[in-house]
């Protein structure tokens, strides 16, 4: 009531402000809705994570007994802590390793000369039409060829090659301006100390982009891992909750208890690095 | 060119050859030394992208030929497994599932994202968060996701069917007919998948110069006739790499959530060819047969993104609009 009276008057005499503002008006209540949609499942995931198993299916979204009950369950019944050990090490080894043999390779391609420089970035530009699952069978037959099924570089090393990190990381030297390596090099440095002290540090923006990228990438992948390691003691986090779910069936309270646990992560990064990895979005999508 | 150097005024560079650089502790030219250091940075990203990438994709042309068994023996079977996949109705089916799937998902994806780009695009008061909300699903894994929807789109106890019955509606059994599980798919992976295509939408729309839409103001148009005028033509590189990329996307993705959600039923209704794939090589041990059909889908992709080139133009302002 206090509202309307507030501001009918200035309605009235400003026609134009009114007729402006109430689309956006319109427009703002049409986003609040949509991202209140856009939320509620993963709300209702943590909700359910913290309801007891009889309450697990009471439809409300304030838990009206809040228990931690089933994280301890998950955490002591199932070797919980053993595949989120075994994804955050996978994950990290990838993300490290490929950002060092990535930004290597970036930085010979947008800055040294050497015969058939420009052949060789159009194929490993060539290789981004590539789809995982598309590779995925012959993939799998060369690395059971190597003997690495079953192993840590079974997870780790196949998923370290993807040419979209050195596409956007030779796309970032490309603009970085030159005259800071070519005195070094004109200094006496070797190309490598050129790169390990003025390249890499440059690099820092797009790197800290990249490693949020891979991490999550890695980290939720579910299908490679399932693949290629059927070892309990190399089972990720992603391949425990699938399985998890066969085993559980209807004790609901557990298994989104788990994937709680399991998207935590992610949502943290997310929250935190939110502009890198828009960002990086923005300049894969701009090319 | 430049490596006939100019000893005239430097006589104290030993070789003659020398751009400037300092002939170095090894006496070789700065060419020789960048040409090493170029073949040393690219060597181990060169080999694992061969073995780990390029390999694998030769080797899916040749793979569909023989019949692989689990322990790693090849029979050459000739053109055995197109003709066993030509015959194969579940296979046909799949297709239908993906055809139908991919026509559905990437029109609405396309909807979706490009309508709440134009809407983060409004400046509204809190739009950082509306982002932020409309971008979370992404990053959370695609097992959780199904995981989640399983729960939430339950017949008997799910929220979605519970929130149906306290409005006077009736509960759908979501993921118990075919049609409506394909259909729940579909909603999911747009839920997944809006944010990150907003993303790109908004940056796209961010590239368009503002002075175009002041003076669209000016000359009074209202929002549809400047959408149409002026966002939709400049926006269309972005509109092509969008479709692009969602189309190689929902022929070639999606296996977590079928695998964790519907298990490619009910009666093989949600089956996307490539879970009938994975299904084939990595349940059954098929890996033969499985790569014929997967070179078969690559086939049936590389065509889709033809049509897209050509549709959209390649995305490029070929036709008066610059």
């Amino acid at each position: 009531m206090a509202t309307s009276e507030l501001r009918s008057p200035q309605h009235n005499r400003m026609p134009l402000s009114r007729r402006l503002r109430s689309p956006r008006t319109v427009l703002t209540a049409l986003c609040v809705v949509l991202a209140a949609v856009a939320a509620f499942p993963i709300l209702w995931m943590v909700s359910a994570s913290f309801k007891t198993r009889a309450t697990v299916n009471d439809g409300k979204l304030i838990p009206s007994e809040i228990t931690v009950q089933n994280f301890v369950y998950v955490f002591t019944e199932v070797p919980f802590m053993k595949f989120l050990w075994n994804s955050f090490f996978v994950s990290a080894t990838i993300t490290l390793v490929s950002l060092l043999l990535h930004s290597m390779a970036a930085y010979a391609l947008a800055r040294l000369r050497f015969p058939g420089r420009e052949p060789i970035f159009m194929a490993i530009f060539g290789t981004l039409l590539v789809t995982p699952p598309v590779v995925l069978i012959p993939l799998f037959l060369v690395v059971r060829q190597l003997g690495m099924l079953d192993s840590y570089a079974g997870l780790i090393i196949p998923a370290i090659f993807n040419a979209f990190g050195i596409f956007l990381l030779r796309q970032f030297y490309l603009g970085i301006p030159r005259e800071l390596e070519e005195a070094a090099i004109v200094d006496g440095c070797g190309y490598w100390r050129v790169y390990w002290n003025i390249v890499l540090p440059l690099s820092r923006p797009i790197l800290s982009a990249l490693a949020v990228f891979f991490f999550l990438a890695n980290w939720n992948s579910f299908i490679w891992p399932q693949i290629v390691a059927t070892d309990p003691d190399l089972t990720v986090v992603q391949v425990g909750m699938a399985s998890f779910q066969q085993q559980y069936g209807a004790n609901w309270n557990y298994i989104l208890a788990a994937a709680a646990v399991a998207a935590l992560p992610m949502l943290v990064l997310f929250f935190t690095f939110q502009r890198q990895i828009t960002e990086s979005i923005k300049t894969s999508g701009l090319k | 060119m430049s490596s006939v150097a100019t000893p005239e005024r430097q006589q104290d560079t030993p070789s003659g050859q020398s751009t400037g650089g300092p002939s170095g502790r090894t006496g070789m030219s700065r060419k020789k030394r960048e040409r090493i250091a170029a073949a040393l940075f690219l060597l181990p990203d060169g080999i694992g992208l061969l073995t780990f990438v390029v390999i694998p994709m030769l080797l899916s042309i040749g793979l569909g030929f023989f019949q692989i068994s689990g322990f790693g023996s090849y029979e050459w079977v000739g053109l055995g497994n197109y003709e066993r996949m030509m015959s194969d109705p579940l296979f046909w089916d799949s297709l239908k599932v993906t055809g139908i799937y991919v026509v559905v998902l990437v029109p609405t994806l396309f909807i979706v994202s490009l309508g709440l780009g134009l809407l983060m695009k409004q400046k509204l008061p809190g739009t950082g968060i509306y982002r932020t909300l409309f971008f979370m699903p992404y990053v959370i894994s695609l097992v959780v996701v199904g995981l989640l929807w399983q729960f939430m789109l339950d017949t008997q106890n799910g929220v979605v069917n519970k929130a149906l019955r306290a409005a006077g509606l009736e509960g759908k059994a979501w993921l118990g007919e075919p049609s409506l599980a394909l259909a729940s798919v579909i909603a999911i992976m747009v839920w997944v998948m809006m944010g990150y295509y907003m993303i790109i939408f908004l940056a796209g729309l961010q590239e368009i110069p503002q002075e175009y839409y002041e003076a669209a103001r000016i000359d009074g148009a209202g929002p549809w006739t400047t959408f149409r005028t002026i966002t939709w033509p400049l926006l269309r590189p972005t509109s092509f790499f969008v479709l692009l990329m969602s189309t190689v996307a929902a022929i070639t993705g999606g296996i977590e959530v079928i695998f964790v959600l519907t298990s490619g039923g009910p009666a093989n209704g949600t089956s996307l060819a490539i879970f009938y794939i994975y299904q084939q090589a990595f349940m059954f041990g098929e890996y033969g047969y499985a790569a014929a059909m997967g070179s078969f889908l690559v086939l049936i992709m590389v065509l889709c993104s033809a049509v897209v080139f050509k549709a959209t133009k390649g995305g490029r302002f070929d036709d008066g609009d610059q």
